[in-house]
Formats: structure tokens, C-alpha cells, sequence
């Protein structure tokens, strides 16, 4: 079975936004709640850096540690999903997360009562696969239609790499080998742990 | 005397419920959600290339369309 995990390549991120907004766009996310966003590191020195920044569904997820009402859940994929009947909307997840995912809106539909939010990797929810309350809790579900993120298939520069973790890791290794450089995967080692390498709240090698 | 024996006994049995303990192991409070390889039923939306229901069809499928879309080095080289 296909573990889902993401990769941005900062060598190839131009900081375009077409992830940002091809997330906002897929599942009507709502003013105020950013799934994605674009990140620069070094912002204003000569080699700075952009990566791509959402919900990394973490192997070891710190937000499904602290969730008092066990509202997540992971799906036989590897995808970190929650059930919003059931969060309460305390925030812990919020404080949890190292890669600052968990969204709380204040108002519309995604936060009538301040449900916290994130990417779902384009798999939906607890409800009936494609449905409309499926679409209104938790946007679209597109894992079920057989397609992957929409934020790393309308990826101009392939920067943002979704899918299979053996695959993605395939496709970065392959580039790397051709460029000779830029073998650091921001948030690889965080989310997803590595042998030998650094694990959660570490950074070295590969941040 | 009867009564005494009756007493005693519902008092034993209440007695014997405080040694009951609940489960609590740690489960996810969500609610069960359908595998993603069940797919939607929505034909228009969905991706064309494999059967749902079939795991191992829809496992192959996003590993083709990661392939296919992401990565630019098979295509470039076999040309």
C-alpha cells in the first residue's frame, strides 16, 4: 500500500503560489485559512530559498499525540485526517505541529463553531466519498477519484512532489543526481523521521 | 434471616461492581471513514485508467499520474 507524502524541492520553487492557490481554488477554502502557503527562508540574502508549506502528515503525527478528543485518524495510505463532528476546536494541534498546518477559522461554513482545519491531501473526510458534506466539511476528495493533490499537479516547475513516498524520493533523488546539488528536503526529516537522521524538532543535513 | 441473607448479598455485589473498570484504550473518535481505492461513484470527475474497489488499480493509477506528471526525466530522455 502507497504511504502519501509530499516533497518541495526548494532548488526548483519560484514562489509563484499556484499551489496556494490551486489548493484555495479545489476545495473553496475560505478567506482567512491558508491550507498551503509559500515560505521563504533567508528572505532578502543571496540564495534564499522558497518552499511549500502545508500539512506534512507526519509518520509520528505530534497534532494526533495531543488531540484530547481523538478526533484524527490515519488512513491506510498515510494520510493524517480528522473528523470536525468531533474537534473541538481547542487549538492543542495548533501548538503541536511543527509545520504551523492546523488553520482555525472564525467564520463560514469550514468554521461555524471554530472546527480547525488543514490539508487533507486532497482525500476528503469521514463522510460518504464525494459527497457534498464531504465537500463542505472537508473540500474535495480527490485521492477517491483517483488523482493526486491538486496543489503538486498544478505545480508549474514540479517544485511540489506528491504521491507515494518510495515514488516522490525516486523522482528528488533522480534530480539531485542530474544537478549535483540541493539535497535537502525542508521538513522530510521532521515529518517523516529517517534512519540515523535527525527526527522531530532536530535540524541538520536534511531540515 | 432471610432478608439479612438478601442484604448481604446485593450489598457484596455492589461492592463487587467498584472493582469493574472501563476500557480505556486509546481509539480515534472519528468516524469510520471509506478507503480512498472505493472511490467516489461520480464517473465525470473521476480519473480514467482504473476500476473501483480495486486497491491494487488505484494504487497503480496514482503511481502513473505521479510518474507521468512529476517527473520530466523519462520523458525527456526517451525522446
Amino acid at each position: 500500500m502507497a504511504r502519501m507524502k509530499f516533497i518541495c524541492d526548494a532548488e526548483r520553487c519560484i514562489e509563484c503560489n499556484g499551489c496556494v492557490t490551486a489548493c484555495k481554488n479545489e476545495n473553496e477554502v475560505p478567506w482567512g485559512v491558508n491550507r498551503r502557503r509559500v515560505v521563504t527562508l533567508n528572505d532578502g540574502v543571496p540564495g534564499e530559498k522558497s518552499i511549500s508549506v502545508a500539512c506534512m502528515h507526519c509518520s509520528d503525527a505530534p497534532c494526533m499525540a495531543v488531540c484530547p478528543v481523538n478526533c484524527f485518524y490515519r488512513t491506510d495510505e498515510g494520510v493524517v485526517l480528522h473528523d470536525k463532528d468531533v474537534c473541538i476546536g481547542c487549538g492543542y494541534c495548533s501548538y503541536a505541529c511543527p509545520f504551523g498546518a492546523p488553520q482555525f477559522p472564525s467564520q463560514g461554513q469550514f468554521g461555524v463553531r471554530g472546527k480547525m482545519d488543514k490539508c487533507t491531501f486532497c482525500a476528503g473526510g469521514p463522510e460518504k466519498n464525494g459527497s457534498q458534506a464531504e465537500f463542505e466539511k472537508y473540500g474535495r476528495n480527490r485521492l477517491a477519484e483517483g488523482k493526486l493533490p491538486a496543489c503538486a499537479e498544478m505545480c508549474s516547475t514540479k517544485a511540489l512532489l506528491a504521491g507515494d513516498g518510495d515514488m516522490v524520493a525516486d523522482i528528488f533523488r533522480t534530480r539531485v543526481i542530474a544537478r549535483g546539488k540541493g539535497a535537502e528536503v525542508w521538513g522530510w526529516g521532521t515529518a517523516y523521521g529517517s534512519a540515523g537522521g535527525p527526527q522531530n524538532g532536530q535540524t541538520n543535513g536534511t531540515k | 434471616m432471610n432478608t439479612i441473607h438478601w442484604t448481604v448479598a446485593a450489598a457484596g455485589l455492589v461492592a463487587l461492581l467498584g472493582c469493574g473498570e472501563r476500557p480505556q484504550e486509546m481509539g480515534s473518535g472519528a468516524k469510520p471513514d471509506a478507503p480512498a481505492y472505493q472511490g467516489t461513484g461520480v464517473a465525470a470527475f473521476t480519473a480514467p485508467g482504473w476500476k473501483a474497489g480495486d486497491a491494487n488499480s488505484w494504487a497503480q493509477e496514482l503511481r502513473t499520474r505521479g510518474q507521468y506528471g512529476q517527473n520530466e526525466y523519462p520523458r525527456t530522455q526517451t525522446k
